[in-house]
């Protein structure tokens, strides 16, 4: 005899053949997403401010590699994460009240969430290419 | 007949050993809203004084900005939550995903050794650049 919970599908193998994506499903995946790459950016951020206290020859080297093109899409995608995951996260915040959990309005402030997110970016980077050039 | 009685959610392996509520959830699951509550401004405090001040500072630049007692608090307190939520937010990526017990072991072990020794050197490189200069 087989048991059925040989063959249960483990996430995140249900994703695809077994499960459509929803907004709500891909809105919840970017959350972890975004919330791991905002991790490894402290990485980046520790080695900034111990390299300025202890090592300031490679404090221009950390400079060099954000202020890099490689470094600036890095930068640029960690502030939508960061913008994201803010947001959802406050949208998250908002459900542990208990408020917000019918479909129709977790699909607008999913939306609502995205919207945010995207035009932060561009206003924030606007600011920084408009203070220090591209 | 058995296994669909009332304990079919749990595996039949998890019920040989025992296994069930660590009762430490509801901490984590407390700690992850408390940090995330605390991150709201003092992230969005972060990321302004980063596009407006420190966005090619000198390692000089950098240590006249955190010569501010407010400065030094604020980016202290920053430091700190912000690793403590992603030291929760990562632990949780590494138990749903990694399935073999000794490498979710090793890799939460891992995690947390990273996690220490960035946030260690970044606090000291804060108390640094505030108490000491560059």
């Amino acid at each position: 005899m087989t048991r059925p919970q040989d063959h249960r599908p483990l996430s995140p193998f249900m994703l695809g053949p077994y499960y459509r994506l929803q907004i709500s499903s891909v809105l919840s995946l970017l959350h972890r997403v975004t919330g791991f790459a905002l991790s490894i950016g402290l990485i980046l951020f520790a080695l900034w401010l111990i390299s300025a206290a202890y090592y300031p020859d490679c404090y221009a080297d950390i400079q060099a590699l954000a202020a890099s093109i490689v470094g600036k899409l890095f930068l640029f995608g960690w502030t939508w994460a960061f913008f994201y995951h803010l947001g959802n996260g406050i949208r998250h915040l908002n459900w542990d009240l208990g408020k917000g959990f019918t479909i129709p309005e977790m699909t607008r402030s999913g939306w609502v969430v995205v919207v945010f997110s995207l035009s932060m970016t561009v206003l924030t980077w606007a600011i920084i290419i408009r203070k220090v050039g591209l | 007949m058995s296994q669909y009685s009332k304990s079919h959610l749990r595996s039949q392996l998890g019920r040989v050993r025992g296994l069930g509520s660590a009762k430490s959830g509801t901490h984590h699951w407390w700690m992850e809203r408390i940090t995330s509550l605390a991150l709201i401004p003092l992230s969005i405090w972060f990321l302004v004084a980063l596009v407006t001040k420190l966005l090619g500072a000198t390692p000089a630049e950098l240590q006249a900005w955190v010569s501010s007692p407010i400065t030094a608090l604020l980016l202290t307190a920053f430091t700190a939550i912000m690793f403590l939520h992603a030291k929760l937010g990562v632990q949780v990526i590494i138990e749903d995903y990694i399935h073999c017990e000794g490498k979710k072991i090793a890799l939460l072990l891992f995690k947390d050794v990273v996690i220490y020794a960035l946030l260690a050197g970044t606090l000291a490189a804060i108390a640094k650049l505030h108490f000491i200069g560059i």
